[in-house]
């Protein structure tokens, strides 16, 4: 829809750095680099207007290679930077960039708080269910039993469900995409770019070195389609070979349903991403694809809410102060009761 | 009133029960001495429990005050009147009180319960057992009266008994010939809305001031005349009042927006309450879900182009090190003030100390160098962080702003500067390409202070990107270069005794420029070494006294200053670092003097030590 997109004021080629990427070839990196110079220039806003923020990890290198503003920062804390950043200079598109470690071990105190706050910036959760830049550790994502360098008996570590924890820290926008699916990241790039207030993308992201195929039954041809549910506003859960599948609840659980065999489509769940208690069960969608009869894995929006923003509270706070009179130096300096001497 | 006595200066301690309104009780008549035109010097005591059992030691609370008709520099190292509710609160401070000093006792606070609360019994009540002849003792029952007083005004018990320090306010009032209108004032602002709890505070505010005049055992009422200060107007501040002002003075002068990103800690959380308070003059408070998130909050919206500060005491400090290291590889401004309390790990924390200038210095993985200022006491921090905030933003660098719980809490009064007489703090953002030819923009392409420029997002055509890995010189670039690297942090520590060349030059406080003995002081030693040495040349005395602003870099003449006493004494709350600094770096026989106890010098503890070398 050309008529409906703004006018670029810069192409995505402008997007490159002259820095080298450094990412192991085949690296999922790559292509979340990619679709988000592709989406940018449509977002009819200067270049000079975004930052990238970032902590550590592979993932972190992201704002080297964006020739936007950016800050590479530490471990953990590219939540806490960009909030700060945010909250000063409400004008800028803030971005924060961080990986599975980075968000949801280190950082974890911060990003919940992030959410709940609710400032008006994307983040974008790269989840490769590793720590990559260390070389290959366990992370909080890994399913229990990962065998790694650390965990040569495999870890006894419970996992984290990251949509599902969103959901719990009151976030306004939990989404889910993955590296190997760039028109689906696109769109979900661009949903969260239109939302004001913190949206969460987590992208599945395919780590080569340490983790390779660790999403490859819902990035693959020969399984995705069964493996995977691309939820759809306002349009029912429906998924496998042919859109033969579906979902419909049964109360609150959810249950696949052979639409082939004689289902009635009517009877499907329709997604509503603004229906908090569904949004819920969906992120609890998170089986082990080697279960017998676990529900598809879902990918899309689960959820979205206009909630105020942070920094619009803390600025209408300064506004409302300020109309009762500008500070004055003079008058803070003096206080309230004074004296003279000689 | 006739037949007043008249007296050059008066140290009175309040004590009683964390809910016995004694910081209240104190910062009234405080209030009332600054009005008079007295100078004053405060000290609250508090206990690390906001409510300790009941009439327990733990459970005292205490707030000092020196007030006279001379120039002071500190709240007294020892009583005149120790005003007490309870028998614990007696406990807890006697040995503050001179020989022949006053006692005003809540007779009350004095029965079996309280005694054996304080671990005491009848036998060993300091009432009975002769243990406080060498005092002049007044016992009154102030919860009988009050209540007495109360009883008919509605109000509980409970409430009731929280009007006794006004009436202990109120005879403390006549006794020193004040006037009670501005406690009444300011009672009426904090009970506006309670009118009952108002009539009660100021009944029993009046009925102890007319206790007074009526009773016989108050013969004698004083007088302390006003000082002879400075010509002026005068106001009264505490430290941690200051140095918001200070942040919020130096982000006018800036012309910039004030963001600070702190997680409350004692003693440092009132200067968070008070920036709190000032959002008309744009400032923004980010209270954090912990001190990381704090300082690292800070560092975004100094890369955003406020004036960025963070704001914690010692365990918070040691959280944010990581940042720290990471604004100084940034090269952002950044102001870290830190309030000092007694450590190590949460330690005294309601207690002071000078005990983390180590920490400031060297408190952080790899060479990290940053500046260092610190206050000499209440009002000075308002122009320590002033000039620690003009260092930042003019040198790209962070700087820790040193106070301490002392500084913090207590109070002076202050000739309060005028906007316009305040040194300007001139800075601008980059908005042009840097490079030779124009084309790039270079963000560590450093000017004759080493210091790089600050081009912030929104600014078209200057996109670049910082971050915490080594950079190449000029470029900004990642660089893992081994030459580049030791070239890069040699230069990092250079940028920093670079500020020397845009610091004042170190004075003496007092003293000749030459002899035997300078004591070298930094931080809130600095009113009882400066009467200490006053006394010292009082008695013909030859001793000089220099105190430091800036830790880092020291002023460039402070090695020539040094090297002209055959000995410097350093006194310092700690086991002993500015000491070893200076040692290190100027071969000079400096001698330690410590005090490691959670509470400041006694002018006499310096006084002793002096006389032990001249
Ligand atoms: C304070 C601190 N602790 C540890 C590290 C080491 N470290 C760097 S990245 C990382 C984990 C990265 O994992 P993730 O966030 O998943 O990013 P990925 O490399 O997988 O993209 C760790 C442990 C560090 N840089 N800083
Ligand atoms: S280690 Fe893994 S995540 Fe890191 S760059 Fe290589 S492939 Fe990518
Ligand atoms: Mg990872």
């Amino acid at each position: 829809m050309a008529t409906e997109t703004q006018t670029p004021l810069f192409t995505s080629k402008e997007l490159v750095t002259d820095q080298e990427v450094r990412w192991c070839p085949g690296c999922g990196d790559y292509s979340i680099l990619k679709q988000v110079q592709t989406v940018l220039p449509d977002f009819g806003r200067p270049k000079e207007e975004f930052v990238f923020v970032s902590g550590i990890g592979c993932s972190s290198r992201f704002p080297y290679y964006m020739e936007t503003y950016g800050m590479h920062t530490i471990h953990g804390r590219a939540t806490a930077v960009a909030s700060g950043l945010k909250i000063s200079r409400p004008d800028l598109s803030v971005w924060i960039v961080t990986g599975d470690g980075d968000a949801l071990s280190i950082g974890s105190g911060h990003f919940i708080h992030l959410l709940r706050r609710n400032l008006d910036v994307n983040v974008l959760l790269f989840n490769n269910q590793i720590y990559g830049l260390t070389k290959g550790q366990y992370s909080p994502t890994s399913e229990a039993g990962k065998v790694t360098k650390s965990s040569p008996m495999g870890s006894v570590d419970h996992p984290f469900n990251p949509a599902a924890l969103c959901m719990g820290a009151d976030s306004t926008f939990v989404a889910r995409s993955m590296d190997r699916d760039p028109k689906h990241l696109q769109s979900v790039l661009k949903r969260a770019y239109g939302h004001k207030g913190t949206s969460m993308v987590e992208i599945y992201q395919n780590c080569n070195v340490f983790n390779d195929g660790a999403f490859e039954i819902f990035t693959e041809k020969g399984s995705k389609k069964l493996e995977t549910l691309f939820m759809e506003q306002g349009k029912p859960l429906i998924f496998g070979e042919n859109g033969d599948k579906g979902i419909r609840l049964d109360g609150f659980k959810p249950i696949v349903v052979d639409i082939a065999g004689g289902a009635s489509a009517n009877d499907l769940w329709i997604h509503d991403e603004t229906d908090r208690v569904k949004a819920t069960i969906l992120t609890r969608f998170f089986d082990n694809p080697v279960m017998e009869n676990h529900l598809p894995r879902p990918f899309g929006i689960f959820y979205t809410e206009e909630r105020g923003t942070y920094e619009d509270g803390v600025n209408e706070q300064i506004e409302r102060a300020q109309q009762k009179g500008l500070g004055d130096l003079d008058k803070l300096l003096k206080g309230r009761e004074t004296w003279m001497v000689g | 009133m006739a037949g007043a006595q008249q007296l050059s200066s008066v140290v009175i301690r309040f004590a009683g029960d964390s809910g016995d309104g004694m910081q209240l009780t104190g910062s009234q008549f405080t209030n009332s001495a600054a009005l008079i035109g007295n100078d004053l010097s405060t000290f609250p005591d508090f206990p690390a429990e906001i409510r300790a059992p009941l009439g327990t030691l733990p459970g005292v609370s205490g707030f000092q005050l020196h007030f006279s008709s001379e120039a002071i520099y500190t709240p007294g190292d020892i009583c005149d009147v120790l005003v007490v509710m309870n028998v614990a609160a007696l406990k807890v401070n006697i040995k503050q009180l001179k020989d022949g000093g006053t006692i005003i006792l809540n007779t009350d606070g004095f029965d079996p319960k309280n005694l054996r609360l304080a671990g005491l019994t009848e036998e060993t009540n300091p009432l009975n057992d002769g243990s406080l002849d060498k005092f002049q003792v007044k016992q009154i029952d102030v919860t009988k009266m009050v209540r007495e007083l109360l009883k008919e005004s509605g109000l509980g018990v409970k409430e009731i008994d929280r009007c006794k320090n006004m009436f202990v306010l109120g005879l403390l009032f006549w006794m020193y010939n004040r006037d009670m209108t501005p406690t009444i004032g300011y009672l009426e602002g904090k009970f506006g809305k309670k009118p009952d709890i108002l009539k009660a505070n100021i009944s029993a505010l009046k009925t102890g001031f007319a206790f007074g005049e009526t009773t016989e055992s108050f013969a004698v009422t004083y007088e302390v005349n006003k000082a002879i200060l400075p010509k002026g107007e005068y106001r009264s501040i505490t430290g941690n009042e200051a140095t918001a002002y200070g942040l919020i003075a130096a982000a006018q002068k800036a012309n910039l927006s004030l963001f600070l990103g702190a997680y409350p800690i004692t003693p440092a959380s009132d200067v968070l309450h008070e920036l709190s308070k000032h959002k008309n003059f744009g400032v923004r408070t980010f209270q954090a879900e912990d001190e990381i998130a704090g300082i690292a909050s800070a560092i975004g919206a100094a890369y955003g182009g406020s004036l960025a500060v963070t704001l914690s005491s010692g365990p918070g400090i040691a959280l944010k090190g990581e940042a720290i290291g990471l604004a100084a590889m940034m090269e952002l401004p950044l102001v870290i003030c830190n309030v000092q309390r007694g450590g190590p790990s949460t330690g005294l924390p309601t207690k002071t100390e000078q005990a983390d200038l180590m920490q400031a210095y060297y408190g952080r993985n790899g060479e990290c160098p940053v500046a260092i200022v610190s206050a000499n006491g209440p009002s000075d921090a308002f122009f320590a962080v002033y000039e620690a905030c003009r260092i930042a933003l003019q040198h790209m660098i962070p700087v820790f702003c040193l106070t301490d719980g002392y500084i913090a809490n207590g109070a002076e009064p202050w000739k309060f500067p005028k906007s316009a007489d305040l040194p300007k703090i001139n800075l601008s953002f980059t908005t042009e390409k840097n490079s030779d030819d124009k084309n790039k923009f270079l963000p560590y392409l450093r000017d004759e202070k080493l210091s790089r420029p600050w081009a912030i997002p929104g600014t078209p055509g200057l996109e670049h990107r910082i971050g915490g890995l080594e950079k190449q010189a000029v470029s900004g670039n990642i660089s893992y270069d081994t030459d580049n690297h030791e070239f890069m942090v040699k230069l990092r520590q250079e940028k920093v005794d670079r500020i020397a060349d845009y610091i004042p030059l170190q004075t003496l406080d007092s003293g000749e420029e030459q002899g035997d003995l300078l004591i070298l002081g930094w931080g809130s030693t600095y009113g009882a070494i400066k009467t200490a040495v006053k006394q010292a040349h009082n008695e013909g005395k030859k001793v000089s006294h220099a105190h430091l602003r800036h830790l880092s870099p020291f002023p460039k003449n402070l090695g020539e200053i040094l090297k002209n006493f055959k000995q410097v004494l350093v006194p310092e709350m700690n086991n002993g670092q500015l000491v070893k600094i200076i040692r290190d770096k100027y071969f000079v026989n400096a001698i330690p003097l410590n005090k490691i106890q959670g509470l400041p010098f006694k002018v006499d503890e310096i006084k002793q030590a002096i006389e032990k070398f001249v």
